[in-house]
């Protein structure tokens, strides 16, 4: 019977398969020949030369992967033990904090840096007489603006829980904890020692999701003034499209080699030199 | 993959600990309306096996894992060695315990897997790659350190964990189901060795099951438990032969119930004939008698009013069932041989031993 499914949509799969390449290929296609076919100079690889030299590109890649390593410890700290938790000892709430970590997908980000913005404002107004000020004039620092940090891990949330959830789902977490702690290992042992390697894979993938996030990410960190990745592609592009594009297809190659690296990592399972008998 | 059988305890005294007295005092504990302990009292002796068993639900494992600490009493003590470790966290109780479910830690090898406790208590790396050796070869499996529990077969993988469990030389062991996902063949085999290891290392164990082959033929006694309760506790040949309750009656082993009137002297009067009864006798006088097939003796009698309506070939004894003119149906082992002469629609007569009988209120 599957067979006979199988063997009915098989000519649709070709069919779909080149629609969504096509989909994919063609504006990745025109992307590239717009940054290599000069008019009046045929094609040439100098958008992709001019990268490393132009102004801003170092420091706001730099300020993006910073603010990424951040993102990622942030969200991954909170997130890890409060989902083993969870699964543990409240798995009934499960659906509750679902529903809390999804928020960030239908809230436009636009609302949310509204948000964020009316409490930077109203912070220096009602705290300049107490430390708190600092604290205000700190998280903006445009050098490494804690601000996007913390907005950042409100937007990766939907991704962490649902890569976490999936891994957390597919070993049994409270039998390799409690075997951990009848042989001797504490809490915090068992969950590094044991837990943590055996969601090699969803903390790669949240990793990931959280890394892709972090980089494209302009509203936010446009409307907060800041000047990150993204930002700074935008702001080129009025000057120097091609560059602009350039640098767009590259960081796109970059994610996508990372995504095989995290595919070929994370679903590698470790094996004895032996064969199996 | 086969699963092949461990060499003799190479130097048990290595991995041996001294078995400790457990017990179990007034043990409560309810999961919202549903309880699941319910004063359970339980002295293991050192050294010794016992099993607990009954029915799902009836609090077996929840004892097991008080003992372990995954579980906090509601009321009541832990005692291990005369030491309360009611509130001693896990990690901190002494106790190897073997899972029902695989718990073998995925990301380590075999000898990782046995050494791992050994390493939480900081011994140094030679020690723990020597006493993981030792502990594999005294679990038959000396060849399989290097293994990933991916790569090993359900039964090598409960080794593997039983292993793991004695690394730390225990003073208490325990048992979850350790044999419940496994082939029947495996299951016969490793539960010999689970048997033989522990006598030779002499730790006291508990272990929980609800399969009464298993319970009856690896431990040195038997608590049997029924909604949150003991009903019993006793040798497994005590609890076959001389159940207290009629429950205990039924759960292990088979029985037949046949409708039986109390009368004068203790006696209970049944398939006409008057026999002593056993155990607590309800009131009134209509009562149930259980029976064991195999003191039911049945033969073949053209005039009698009894009609055997099914066999089962169990290899050498046959289940005979048997419609008395009552209409009640009553289980009979007989030797294959003897059960040959008494195909389904022959007449026969039923009769019981002249030995003492459980007796319970008659049922609805």
């Amino acid at each position: 019977m599957a067979g006979l499914t199988g063997t009915r949509i098989r000519p649709w799969r070709g069919v779909v398969l080149a629609g969504a390449g096509l989909y994919f290929l063609v504006p990745l296609a025109a992307s590239v020949i717009f940054t290599v076919d000069v008019p009046g100079q045929g094609v040439t690889f100098d958008a992709y030369g001019q990268i490393l030299k132009a102004e801003g590109f170092t420091s706001s890649l730099l300020l993006s992967l910073e603010l990424a390593a951040a993102t990622i410890a942030v969200v991954l700290l909170l997130m890890v033990p409060a989902m083993v938790a969870l699964r543990l000892s409240a798995p009934r709430l499960r659906p509750l904090v679902e529903v809390i970590c999804s928020l960030p997908l239908v809230v436009p980000p636009i609302a949310l840096v509204a948000g964020v913005s009316s409490v930077l404002r109203w912070g220096p107004e009602h705290l300049a007489s107490t430390p708190f000020f600092q604290t205000f004039v700190a998280i903006q620092n445009p050098a490494f603006p804690v601000v996007l940090v913390l907005t950042y891990v409100v937007m990766a949330l939907p991704f962490v829980f649902r890569a976490l959830d999936a891994g957390l789902r597919a070993v049994d977490v409270r039998t390799l904890v409690e075997a951990a702690r009848s042989c001797g290992a504490n809490w915090p042992a068992a969950l590094i020692r044991v837990v943590l390697p055996n969601l090699r894979g969803a903390l790669l993938n949240a990793s990931f999701l959280t890394l892709a996030l972090v980089l494209g990410e302009f509203t936010v960190a446009q409307l907060l003034g800041f000047q990150p990745f993204a930002v700074w592609i935008v702001t080129v592009s009025g000057s120097q499209a091609q560059l602009s594009v350039a640098v767009s297809v590259l960081s796109l190659l970059v994610t996508w080699l990372l995504l095989l690296v995290l595919a070929a990592v994370g679903g590698r399972r470790p094996t004895s030199s032996a064969s199996r008998k | 993959m086969t699963d092949t059988s461990p060499a003799p305890v190479a130097d048990a005294v290595t991995v041996a600990s001294s078995g400790a007295t457990v017990e179990f005092r007034a043990l409560r504990r309810s999961f919202g309306t549903t309880t699941a302990l319910d004063g359970l009292d339980l002295t293991v002796r050192p050294g010794e096996l016992v099993a607990l068993l009954g029915p799902s639900g009836c609090g077996k494992t929840t004892a097991l894992r008080m003992l372990a600490g995954f579980e906090h009493p509601d009321s009541g003590q832990v005692l291990v060695d005369g030491e309360d470790v009611t509130k001693t966290p896990a990690h901190r109780r002494d106790a190897g315990m073997v899972f029902q479910s695989y718990s073998l830690f995925p990301h380590l090898s075999a000898a990782d897997n046995v050494a791992f406790g050994l390493r939480m208590r900081k011994v140094g790396a030679a020690e723990r790659r020597s006493r993981a050796a030792e502990l594999l070869e005294l679990v038959g499996l000396p060849d399989h350190g290097d293994r990933y529990p991916h790569q090993l077969s359900g039964g090598q993988q409960q080794r593997v964990a039983l292993a793991r469990a004695l690394a730390l030389r225990p003073r208490v062991l325990l048992l979850d189901e350790p044999l419940s996902a496994l082939d029947a063949k495996v299951r016969t085999t490793l539960r010999e060795e689970i048997r033989r290891l522990q006598r030779e290392l002499g730790i006291t164990t508990l272990f929980v099951t609800h399969d009464q082959e298993e319970a009856l033929s690896m431990a040195d006694r038997v608590a049997v438990m029924n909604a949150g309760r003991m009903e019993q506790c006793a040798a497994p040949a005590e609890l076959y032969d001389r159940p207290a309750t009629a429950f205990v009656a039924e759960f292990v082993g088979t029985n037949s119930r046949l409708p039986g009137r109390l009368t004068d002297g203790g006696l209970v009067e049944v398939l006409g004939r008057r026999l002593p009864a056993q155990g607590d006798v309800p009131a009134g006088t209509e009562v149930d008698v259980l029976v064991r097939p195999e003191a039911v003796r049945v033969d073949a009698d053209p005039t009698g009013d009894a009609r055997v309506v099914a066999t089962a070939f169990l290899g050498a004894v046959t289940r005979v069932t048997v419609r008395l003119a009552d209409g009640t149906s009553v289980k009979a082992d007989l030797a294959s041989s003897e059960a040959a002469a008494l195909p389904p629609g022959a007449t026969v007569t039923v009769s019981l031993p002249d030995r003492p009988v459980l007796v319970t209120a008659r049922a609805v």
